[in-house]
């Protein structure tokens, strides 16, 4: 904690890192965990002095935001692919549809890869060229590893990604297509977290996003809560559900509102935070249950892979997050993940990837047992494109498969409406 | 082969001058952390809390197995095996 709070360096106002178990604080470099207890480590800021015109005179990116972030102050004149300011949609037919007051989906399909992670990819990317590194690497369940090949491409630095070698077609043709090192690993996300890391420690020029460049990378997601508080006309929401894998993007958007809040951008109006998880995968929401605060791993088996992750670096804070705000972490079956994943796409024409089915899942979970408000202004966020799990929705003879073909005439149509859509519409 | 590989990540080759992978003796995981301490002091307090818990921001892995899946600190470590330490604070 040396320099001084007014004069940004390069990584903007950082100016520290801090163990969240420990407190024991290190200069800014290329650590992420603790040397005495192996702790998390956590970006710490001086914050300047910051108005709401400040941020709506910046760029329609995360980088309106780049003073909240370790990032230099002309990030956003750097090639990158720049990131977020993703619609946040009025759901009104799903409000009704559930019996709501006000509800809204937080869009991450609008990304340039199509899922949130190009915001903790920008901030990791920025982050890892102040410190030197050459490559950009990650172990991925499929959204990060695209959105880290496109960022290198465009950055012109190499990317070497790691995925479990049953991912999604879909997510392993839109990596591939970058032209960057794609290795299939033979296990779960788990085992391909653990090749990331010994590996990270292998590499001294490799930025690993999410492992050895993590304190840097989770900060991306802040953005999020910023977003979403400015684009409600800086409020914040009362309620808000978002998906957790490894749990940072729900701790990050809590910090996110705790800092506007801090920063006097918007009024400290309380608000609950919700966790969602698959069933298969859903060890965060077995510890809230049990009312543990470590987080017992476990091993996943569920449609929803971006959510895959068996034992989540960010779990105890997920559960510090919804016991502080008075919300809680719950889970749904891979049934009602596709289910939700449909009602989504048919009340608000957002097709999700299954994370979202697994977000409006627990909503409606939530709302059924009668621990979400119905009343309460609420956002649930859509992390990823329905484009990259299509398999998912494909399945049972659902929408996702192609209808019969009939002959091109008037008759034709005529029989197969009979047949079809009268039967629909009543 | 009568002792067992133990990975060291880099926040703890302080303790051990340097080195990515020392060797220990077999025995449960928790005889080899003490076993290591004796031979790098300090070493086995970063890995195991005062409690004599592992600590909750670690995983161990013997072989492919994370040791959490097994029987932790209990868990059988014979010779010629290989064990990890590294930081859970990955991923996601």
């Amino acid at each position: 904690m040396t320099s001084a709070a007014s004069t940004p360096t390069r990584f903007g106002f950082a100016n520290h890192l801090f163990c969240r178990e420990c407190g024991a604080t290190f200069d800014l470099g290329a650590s992420h965990a603790c040397a005495d207890c192996f702790g998390p480590l956590e970006v710490g800021y001086e914050l300047p002095s910051l108005t709401r015109s400040d941020i709506e005179a910046g760029p329609a990116s995360i980088w309106r935001y780049a003073s909240l972030l370790p990032v230099p102050r002309d990030v956003a004149g750097s090639r990158g692919t720049e990131p977020g300011w993703t619609r946040l949609a009025r759901a009104d037919l799903l409000a009704r549809e559930l019996g709501m007051s006000a509800l809204w989906v937080k869009d991450e399909r609008g990304n340039p890869t199509h899922s949130f992670k190009d915001r903790v990819v920008a901030v990791a990317l920025a982050a890892a060229v102040e410190m030197g590194y050459k490559v950009l690497a990650c172990p991925s369940t499929g959204n990060l590893a695209n959105a880290v090949a496109a960022a290198a491409a465009r950055a012109g630095i190499r990317s070497v990604v790691l995925i479990p070698a049953d991912l999604e077609p879909q997510k392993i043709a839109a990596t591939a297509v970058y032209g960057g090192t794609m290795v299939a690993v033979d296990g779960t996300y788990d085992d391909v977290n653990r090749l990331a890391s010994e590996l990270a420690d292998e590499r001294e020029d490799w930025a690993f996003v999410n492992v050895n460049v993590r304190p840097y990378y989770a900060e991306g997601s802040k953005t999020i809560g910023y977003e979403i508080a400015e684009q409600l006309g800086w409020r914040l929401p009362e309620q808000i559900v978002v998906p957790v894998a490894s749990g940072a993007q729900l701790v990050k958007i809590d910090k996110a509102f705790r800092e506007l809040i801090a920063l006097g951008l918007v009024a400290d109006t309380g608000y609950r935070v919700f966790g969602a998880q698959a069933t298969g995968c859903s060890p965060v929401a077995a510890a809230f249950r049990a009312g543990h605060d470590v987080v017992q791993p476990v091993k996943p088996a569920t449609i929803a892979k971006s959510l895959a992750i068996g034992n989540p670096a960010d779990g105890p804070y997920v559960l510090d997050v919804v016991r502080r705000t008075g919300g809680a972490v719950a889970d749904v079956s891979d049934a009602e993940v596709i289910g939700a994943v449909r009602l989504l796409a048919a009340t608000e024409g957002i097709f999700g990837e299954t994370a979202a089915g697994v977000t409006l899942g627990v909503l409606r979970r939530l709302l059924a047992e009668g621990r979400l408000d119905p009343r309460a202004e609420t956002v649930i966020i859509n992390s990823g494109d329905g484009l990259k799990t299509l398999d998912a929705v494909g399945q049972g003879g659902g929408p996702g498969n192609a209808p019969a073909a009939i002959r091109p005439t008037l008759a034709a149509f005529e029989a197969w409406e009979s047949a079809h859509e009268r039967k629909a519409v009543a | 082969m009568t002792s067992v590989a133990v990975r060291i990540p880099t926040i703890l080759r302080t303790f051990t001058g340097g080195s990515a992978e020392v060797s220990a003796e077999p025995g449960t995981l928790r005889e080899v952390i003490a076993s290591l301490d004796a031979a790098y002091p300090g070493l086995g307090g970063r890995i195991v809390d005062d409690a004599g818990n592992l600590r909750r921001f670690v995983n161990v892995y013997v072989g492919d197995e994370d040791v959490r899946f097994a029987e932790g600190l209990e868990t059988p470590v014979p010779a010629g095996s290989h064990v990890s330490v590294i930081p859970a604070v990955a991923g996601g």
